[in-house]
């Protein structure tokens, strides 16, 4: 399904948008699956799937630790397409990933094989506007969207470039840092939402990790939230992981209602 | 700015870095032709670091290999390597810019030595990234920066060595962009990180053509230097890149280049390593087909790492730099016997470049007249070495 599609669905219904992050092949590539159904089951409205890096730069220690535990399982690129080709769940898939693992596929071949396995868009957080000028050009014509992301300290001409250039919606990141659950979210964050003039929606992420959080990115105008290391700590428990993983999901999305 | 070297090079980073990024070369810019900066740069690289370092012909080496072999000593700046020359720089820079925090990765614990100390004299709060791997076999440059009021993170991450120590500095880095700077210490990581600490380390390039021209009235036939991330390498080789100079790269061969799907055992990315993104810039690295970087490994930590400066790559590419590779076994040989021809105990890095020429002296290849780069002492190896022959 097209990210765009699914975003109207919900302006319909007045909801905003629950974009839940996990690693996949963690803690192992055959329960992936069953956790993006749980995640879907339980109302997440778009699905970000991690494709493990050995060095990624832009998480915290939580995904850090899930890349690590996935690539130990033996998750790889061929077997992540696999994987999502086999998914049976009818919402937009998200493909995140460091630049190197699609460049050393050739970026033209890796878009393809995301096209073919049903991938919507590409979250690459180590690749900047201006140097993804091939790779977006690539998507465009095999209809995938390239999501970027802004950060709290992003000049305002970057962020007309970005706006301009993004697809999908635009990722908001909520701090300076990394990836990780946060007591806090910034009350800048709102300041950043109002500058963005773009009609792309806009979702917020880094450090969202309970429904209090959902509900002041949405109070400040966010069109989504991104939550990954919430239920990345949940897989890492091995405690009930599928109930749970549920349990928070509906949480979250109440609080996107 | 051009951020490229043919096609390395460039801004692979996450968003939040472009604003520092973009302030840093606008600050390079403005600041390194500042006759301001530049008369208190080379004030401390006279009087604190101890340059310039000698030329030192090295008689006995010299007959024993039948060519003239000169040694650029880098071992005796202030700290006991190269290293300095770069972080007086930074440091200084940094100073100018209003930054009051500097973080730095390490992988020999030399860059993070030369970080404590220009941290300690110029009133910066100091924090140094160390793989654990690392912290271990270089216990007594962790003991020096902490005397020197710095704090010293072990890193147990991945593959614990240098390149996880990067990773560490970059996610401080984008946590604190404000008021820190990250003071990288080799050609490597994003632009202008290459190229600044390029120009820092040239000071080595520029002496050596003034001490050459002196002694031989020409310049040598070849430089040879070690190449972890390559930042002695470029120093001595950047000022002669356009006169009739070969220029050899020495990377750490390990055990002889073999590799599985995880691990290199060795530091070769010139030599071997493909294509890809590491740490901000597009460069040679060693990753197994998917593109996963592998953890590298030499007996000299300051060479162990995955990718290899841009501009190196590219030297490497046209043929202007002719990357090669020497074994820790060599490595250890060359160690032991520049300590006993010459009284010159050499870094296990530059112990690499010392091996290729004993290796090499007989081939032809390397002319008559060779300057090699002995970019640090060999204080630190001991451990290493007493461990390894016990």
């Amino acid at each position: 399904m097209r990210i765009s599609q699914k975003f109207e669905e919900l302006k319909d219904k007045n909801e905003k948008a629950l974009i839940a992050y996990v690693c996949a092949g963690d803690p192992d590539p055959d329960t992936t699956p069953s956790i993006v159904n749980a995640l879907v089951e339980a109302g997440a409205d778009i699905i970000e799937l991690g494709l493990p890096f050995s060095d990624p730069v832009a998480d915290g220690p939580t995904i850090q630790a899930a890349t690590c535990r996935a690539i130990e399982a033996g998750m790889n690129t061929e077997s992540y397409f696999e994987m999502i080709k086999g998914l049976e769940v009818n919402v937009p898939l998200i493909c995140m990933t460091y630049y190197n693992l699609i460049y050393r596929q050739g970026s033209e071949n890796f878009v393809k094989k995301c096209a073919d396995a049903g991938i919507s868009g590409l979250i690459i957080p180590d690749l900047p506007l201006h140097e993804a000028d091939e790779l977006i050009e690539i998507c465009k014509e095999e209809g995938i969207d390239n999501i970027f992301l802004v950060a709290p300290n992003t000049s305002d001409q970057r962020l007309d470039a970005i706006s301009s250039k993004s697809s999908g919606f635009i990722y908001i990141v909520s701090k300076l840092g990394v990836t990780g659950e946060g007591k806090n979210i910034s009350s800048n964050v709102a300041g950043l939402l109002d500058k963005i003039n773009s009609d792309l929606p806009k979702a917020v992420g880094f450090g969202i990790s309970n429904r209090k959080h959902v509900e002041e990115m949405v109070a400040a105008g966010a069109d989504a939230v991104i939550v990954g290391s919430a239920f990345v700590n949940i897989i890492a428990s091995k405690d009930n992981v599928i109930s749970r993983l549920k349990e928070i999901t509906k949480d979250l999305k109440e609080g996107c209602r | 700015m051009n951020h490229y070297y043919g096609d390395y090079g460039g801004q692979y980073v996450p968003e939040i870095l472009m604003p520092p990024l973009q302030e840093l070369e606008e600050a390079y810019e403005q600041y390194k032709a500042d006759p301001e900066f530049t008369s208190q740069l080379n004030d401390y690289l006279e009087n604190y670091a101890g340059r310039s370092t000698p030329l030192y012909y090295a008689k006995n080496m010299s007959a024993k290999y039948g060519i003239k072999i000169y040694l650029k000593r880098e071992d005796l700046v202030h700290g006991g390597a190269h290293k300095l020359n770069n972080t007086l720089g930074q440091a200084l820079l940094a100073k100018f810019m209003g930054k009051k925090r500097l973080i730095a990765e390490t992988g020999a614990g030399q860059h993070g030595t030369a970080t404590a100390m220009v941290g300690a004299k110029l009133g910066f709060e100091t924090m140094v990234y160390m793989g654990s791997k690392d912290v271990k076999r270089q216990l007594p440059n962790v003991y020096r920066m902490k005397l020197m009021g710095t704090e010293v993170v072990s890193v147990d991450t991945g593959s614990k060595t240098m390149k996880d120590a990067i990773n560490e500095a970059l996610r401080d880095w984008v946590t604190n962009v404000g008021d820190t700077h990250y003071l990288i210490g080799s050609v490597v990581g994003p632009h202008p990180f290459p190229k600044i600490v390029r120009d820092f380390q040239s000071v080595i390039g520029r002496e050596v053509k003034e001490q050459v021209m002196k002694v031989e009235g020409r310049y040598p036939d070849s430089i040879v230097a070690c190449a972890g991330g390559g930042s002695n390498a470029m120093g001595i080789f950047y000022p002669f890149l356009d006169d009739e100079v070969n220029l050899f790269a020495v990377e750490a061969g390990g055990e002889k280049l073999r590799e599985d799907d995880k691990i290199a055992y060795h530091s070769a990315s010139l030599a071997t390593g493909k294509e890809g993104i590491l740490h901000g810039a597009r460069t040679k690295v060693l990753q197994n087909r998917d593109g996963q970087i592998l953890e590298s490994t030499s007996v000299a930590a300051g060479l162990d790492y995955a990718g290899v400066g841009p501009e190196l790559a590219r030297l490497s590419e046209t043929g202007r730099v002719k990357p090669c590779y020497i074994t820790d076994m060599e490595a250890l040989e060359a160690f032991h016997e520049l300590s006993r021809l010459e009284g010159i105990i050499p870094a296990l890095e530059s112990a690499h470049a010392i091996a290729y020429v004993r290796k090499m002296a007989d081939h032809g290849i390397l002319g008559d007249t060779v300057v090699i780069n002995l970019s640090g002492r060999g204080d630190k190896d001991l451990q290493t070495i007493m461990d390894m022959e016990e």
